[in-house]
């Protein structure tokens, strides 16, 4: 094929004809080839979307299991080996399994569409996120469901987990599903953070980023540099464990403290990066229903990069109680103090833009305003864990529970649900209803509220963290059985929330291109959008492309319905960093089953290295490197080899 | 013992008590501002109006940059007394203290407490387990060794948590105002019976304090009665693997020492009453009481326990 | 500015050209995060040798031969390497071979010699944490290396096959930055394992 290196972008309207014809470029396959092998981030986005709330649903049942052995004291539902299994595997679940990849399947559904661009910069990467995650779901599950799930917390500190004190598979099953995991999530971060870059429409400079972007990217990066810190430590562990080495094996001057540095490297910037892309919608969505912009974008978008930096240097304080030396924990109680303000510029930027809006009570409205109360409960616990003396009260303590399920049912669940009733019409084409959402809101919120703040009381009554079960006479008792009520509350309205989902999506109201009349460049599309989004390149000119004509701040204009074509194959436009100037015309891969071949290939090698059979490792070796080569293999039509070039065209 | 034995709002010895006040001003300045957060959002919710929102026009009625200037200024206030209260509580508390009264060594184990006492002579040393005795009003330095996994010692009325980490000493001290039983609590997820790791700090005048110190450091008596005899013999074949009575040759430290057993307060990491029916319990079916723990069910005749039992009541 | 845009459109490359693509920079992050990796083992080397009790370090006065030499090669193949690509920018196949094959052998020779050091030390990967992870850290160095080779190798049947052309050579660049940073990543290494000790480190 002959394909010219240079080619000026041909300028049309958005017509039927070009319609007709991008949907023929751009739709996925029928049948089993288009299911395994699809590209499109939309249908990627989705799965990831339903899987995570499965999932989160899961850990839900979890939840409540370990919520009923705790009702009373003294309890025999669970032994302690089930209990230990249920409330490691409830933590990994939520936050491994759940919590960020909840948040990549919005982004990945979102990102195009609201850069204004037609795919993700990688897309068969793409897809390989997303079947990495699921095999790795799989895999963690499959040790659980057979009795061999994790057992020593999400966090797993050794020596507990060492082979010596943990001789069964349960610790194995974690760390290689943790690894496997981590490859998901890094190559998802490097795809988002391409994608942020040079990707966007003509236009949309740095300073014209909805705050979804600023978030999903500050988190991806973050998450490429941390993550090979938590697979590192879980590599070294399974070395300690199944091939006698002495990283944190103490015999052999390994060091136990070791596990907790690389792990909390890891592990604070992580729990930054699973809510920072949920600040971001609720940051996107909540000036919609206040039919006003955002206060405060460049403060906020600031706050959002600043808090993951600062986030980098305060991990020790999860390790206050280690007998770390008094000048480290002063360094460390300090920035954690300090990490205050990034949030609380977003705070009072969202509490300003409601009170000098318009807001409208719809359902999406309520869990994003109610996220901001919740955020600050949530963030106030983490304040008092922040100063030294007092977290040695309050480390390990019920109330450290509390604070992580405020931020994190605050911070990450109310935002997607909130996300959720905000983008189901776009997704889907249809409305959520709102009576059921507003049963779904209050249930939860009550539920939440019911269940998490005696948890405060408890820990500050002295009730321990992961215990199977507690004495009566120690004023814990009447607080634990309220919040085991709290937990049925909340899981009913968890239940209302994905009937709604189902309900609507079978037969929900038809949906506009753009029911809340909301601003920004995935609300210009259909509902649902074509497989290739944009039938012309938008050009965008300001924050809120389509808002201008109401707000009136300047004379320009994005144009919408008029831009490139770019319809001579599969195609989509590469733009500079900063300004998002157009650079290149790119042509996107066909759908392929290459990214699926490659996971199943990963799997067979993680099992044979849980099970240590050498010949499953091998095979599952060349598998990949096939399925890499199949992948990777210089395809003409994507540009990657010669010949193509017009004999008189310019030179590089 | 108080309503809330682990509780922390309340303290009873120096180190807690230094905490104390700056715990409330913290609970304090967060309740409150949950309560002004609460309050404005609820305000500005209130605003709302009807109608669809794609029917309402779209508005900026000022930049808001007032309400983060303001905010952030604010929010300035308790942070930074806190954050000047805590480096100066920190200083007070960090210690170690330079001359304490008494000096213990504690090592976690799964999933009890050994604790040494220390002199300079060794006739001068004994060890016990989970029930520890220090004098009113002095500090106490206690120096904390990891046996196993790491485990964390908190006695929430006296001090705040240190682990016990294998591999290096870990420091922490604590002084208790007045006489009293202090719980403690493991506090760092050791295993399977995490939950039943607790322990108990006893405080008394100092007189009372060495008369326990001596009568620790008696070796056993030698038993009288038949039964008793009969029980030692059995402590000998059976126990002595993993437990030590000293005056006996049962010298094992793998398990908790034994040679005063009967005169704790509690048995079990303080799970149970130190009672001829509780210890009976323990002895025949500790994996009832405490699944997963490293003591085996013994399997014993009924007069075997009984005999056991009753050599126990003797090391008084 | 929008009408601007429109207005003037300009000559925009079509696919990727020369070494600018998403290709190159896909595998600048994998390069990014890998380099964390090499990272945090550097750092779990130095914070356990440094509460590490003497006799930790079980080669005080580590032998620079033949890892010196070794080095130097794994570093001038870098070199060998980008001489390949520069073939492949002017189109000179040849050159491409040489370069891309050259820097293929001298890696096989410096994973050979990596081996032979190995098989000569006195102490297994469980004889206590500094041998450890000496082992994993130049054994995880090796695997990158083996990955490195095999995109080398993959290379040198492409560039033999006419794959590429000096317009259309993105695969080359992004693998041949693949192998600079395995190179790179060895100095950090070689330095650490090698060099500290005759600095006092964990003497």
């Amino acid at each position: 094929m002959r394909e010219a290196a240079f080619r000026t972008p041909e300028i049309g309207d958005d017509t039927a004809v070009l319609r007709a014809r991008l949907h023929a470029l751009w739709e996925t396959e029928p049948g089993l080839k288009g299911w395994l092998g699809t590209v499109d981030h939309k249908q990627i986005g989705i799965r990831y979307i339903i899987t995570a709330f499965i999932v989160l649903a899961l850990g839900g049942i979890e939840a409540l299991v370990i919520r009923l052995q705790l009702a009373g004291p003294n309890l025999h539902l669970l032994t302690p080996e089930q209990y230990d299994q249920f409330f490691s595997m409830h933590g990994a679940t939520m936050i491994f399994l759940y919590a960020s990849p909840i948040l990549s399947g919005f982004s990945n559904y979102l990102w195009p569409l609201i850069l204004g661009g037609r795919d993700m910069a990688f897309p068969r990467l793409n897809a390989f996120s997303y079947w990495v995650y699921l095999g790795a779901a799989i895999f963690l599950y499959s040790g659980f469901l057979t009795g061999a799930g994790p057992n020593d917390g999400w966090f797993n500190y050794v020596p507990y987990a060492e082979k010596d004190f943990n001789p069964g598979i349960n610790e194995d099953f974690y760390s290689l599903g943790l690894i496997f995991l981590g490859i998901s999530t890094a190559v998802g971060a490097a795809n988002f953070i391409v994608t942020a870059f040079k990707t966007r429409a003509p236009g949309m400079a740095i300073n014209r980023l909805p705050i979804l972007i600023w978030g999903t990217l500050t988190a991806s990066v973050a998450n490429l540099v941390v993550i090979p810190a938590v697979s590192l430590a879980f590599f070294l562990l399974w070395m300690d464990r199944q091939f006698g080495t002495d990283f944190f094996q103490t015999r052999g001057g390994g060091q136990p403290l070791l596990w907790q540095h690389l792990f909390w490297l890891f592990g604070h910037p992580w729990v930054y990066a699973i809510v920072l892309p949920a600040m971001g919608m609720v940051s996107d969505g909540l000036p919609v229903f206040c039919r006003r912009p955002l206060v405060g974008y460049a403060m906020v978008a600031l706050a959002t990069v600043s808090v993951m930096i600062l986030g980098f240097g305060v991990w020790v304080h999860h390790m206050f109680a280690t007998g770390l030396p008094g000048l480290s924990l002063s360094f460390f109680s300090g920035a954690s103090l300090i990490i205050t303000y990034p949030s609380a510029v977003t705070v009072f930027a969202w509490i300003a833009t409601i009170w000098l809006g318009k807001p409208v009570m719809k359902t999406a409205f309520l869990f994003f305003a109610s996220m901001i109360l919740l955020f600050v409960i949530g963030g106030v616990s983490g304040f008092m864990t922040a100063s030294v003396p007092v977290d040695w009260q309050l480390t390990d303590t019920y109330f450290v529970v509390a604070h992580i399920h405020y931020v994190l049912i605050g911070i990450n669940v109310f935002p997607v649900i909130g996300a959720t009733y905000f983008w189901f019409p776009k997704m889907t084409g249809r409305m959520m209803d709102e009576r059921l959402g507003r049963w779904n809101f209050w249930t939860m919120f009550i539920g939440l509220n019911v269940a998490f703040l005696p948890m405060h009381l408890a820990g500050l009554l002295g009730m321990p963290r992961r215990v199977y079960t507690y004495p009566a006479h120690m004023g814990w008792s009447a607080l634990n059985l309220i919040e085991t009520i709290g937990a049925f509350i909340f899981a009913v309205g968890t239940l209302l929330f994905f009937v709604n989902v189902w309900k609507s999506w079978r037969s929900g109201a038809p949906a506009g291109d753009n029911p809340w009349g909301a601003p920004s460049l995935e609300w210009s599309t259909t509902s649902p959008p074509p497989p290739y989004n944009f039938a012309v390149i938008p050009t965008v000119a300001s924050r809120h492309p389509l808002w201008e004509d109401q707000l009136q701040e300047g004379e320009a204009r994005s144009s919408l319905r008029r831009g490139m074509t770019l319809d001579q194959g599969k195609e989509s436009l590469l733009t500079s960093p900063i300004d998002a100037a157009p650079e290149r015309i790119v042509k996107g891969p066909d759908d392929t089953i290459a990214p699926f071949l490659l996971t199943v290939a990963m799997m067979v090698l993680f099992y044979g290295m849980l099970l240590k059979t050498w010949w499953v490792i091998g095979a599952g070796a060349i598998l990949c490197l096939t399925a890499l080569l199949l992948w990777l293999w210089p395809r003409r039509e994507l540009l990657e080899r010669a010949p193509d070039d017009h004999p008189e065209s310019a030179h590089v | 013992m108080s309503a809330a034995p682990l509780g922390y709002l309340s303290s009873d010895g120096e180190r807690a008590a230094a905490i104390l006040p700056l715990t409330w001003f913290t609970l304090c300045v967060s309740i409150g501002v949950c309560l002004i957060i609460a309050v404005l959002v609820w305000i500005a919710a209130r605003r709302a109006v009807p109608g669809q929102p794609g029917e309402i026009p779209v508005e900026r009625r000022g930049s808001g940059m007032r309400w983060i200037t303001i905010g952030v200024i604010l929010t300035s206030i308790p942070l930074a007394i806190t954050l000047v209260w805590t480096i100066s509580a920190l200083a007070n508390t960090v210690g170690p203290p330079r001359r304490p009264g008494l000096v213990l060594d504690v090592t976690g184990h799964q999933w009890w407490w050994q604790v040494d006492y220390n002199g300079p002579l060794p006739s001068g040393r004994f060890a016990t387990a989970n029930e520890i005795h220090i004098p009113v009003g002095e500090k106490v330095l206690v120096r904390l060794h990891g046996a196993d996994v790491i485990h964390s010692f908190w006695v929430p009325k006296l001090t705040g948590k240190t682990d016990t980490i294998p591999g290096q000493t870990n420091l922490s001290w604590l002084e208790a105002d007045r006489p009293g039983i202090y719980r403690g609590q493991c506090t760092e997820y050791c295993g399977a019976q995490h939950a039943r790791m607790g322990f108990e700090v006893i405080a008394e005048p100092r007189g009372q304090f060495e008369r326990w110190r001596e009568a620790q450091l008696q070796t056993a008596p030698p038993p009288v009665t038949a039964a008793q005899a009969r029980g030692a013999q059995l402590f000998q074949f059976r126990c002595s693997v993993c437990h030590a009575v000293r005056g006996t040759t049962a010298a094992s430290h793998y398990g908790p020492d034994l040679s005063h057993i009967a005169s704790r307060r509690m048995i079990a990491a303080e799970m149970l009453p130190n009672n001829p029916g509780a210890l009976s319990g323990c002895i025949e079916n500790p994996q009832a009481i405490k699944p997963g723990a490293l003591m085996p069910n013994q399997h014993l005749s009924g007069q075997q326990l009984t005999d056991l039992t009753v050599y126990l009541e003797t090391l008084q | 500015m929008s009408e601007l845009l429109l207005s003037e459109p300009r000559d925009l490359p079509v696919g990727p050209i020369g070494r600018s693509g998403p290709g190159w920079w896909g595998v600048a992050m994998l390069v990014t995060s890998e380099a964390a990796l090499f990272g945090y083992l550097l750092f779990a080397y130095y914070y356990t040798g440094a509460s590490a009790l003497p006799g930790w370090l079980l080669e005080p006065a580590p032998k620079l031969f033949p890892a010196l030499p070794n080095t130097i090669l794994l570093v001038a193949s870098s070199f060998v390497a980008l001489y390949g690509e520069k073939g492949v920018e002017k189109g000179n196949r040849t050159q491409a071979l040489i370069g891309i094959g050259g820097a293929f052998i001298m890696g096989v020779i410096f994973a050979l010699v990596q081996y032979y050091e190995w098989s000569a030390k006195t102490y297994g990967i469980g004889e206590n944490s500094y041998a450890s992870l000496y082992f994993i850290t130049t054994g995880l160095h090796m695997a990158h290396v083996g990955v490195g080779l095999i995109i080398l190798a993959a290379l040198f049947f492409w560039v033999l096959d006419d794959f590429f052309s000096p317009r259309r050579r993105i695969s080359v660049s992004a693998g041949i930055l693949y192998w600079h940073f395995v190179d790179m990543v060895w100095l950090f290494v070689f330095t650490t394992y090698y060099i500290t000790p005759y600095l006092g480190f964990a003497r």
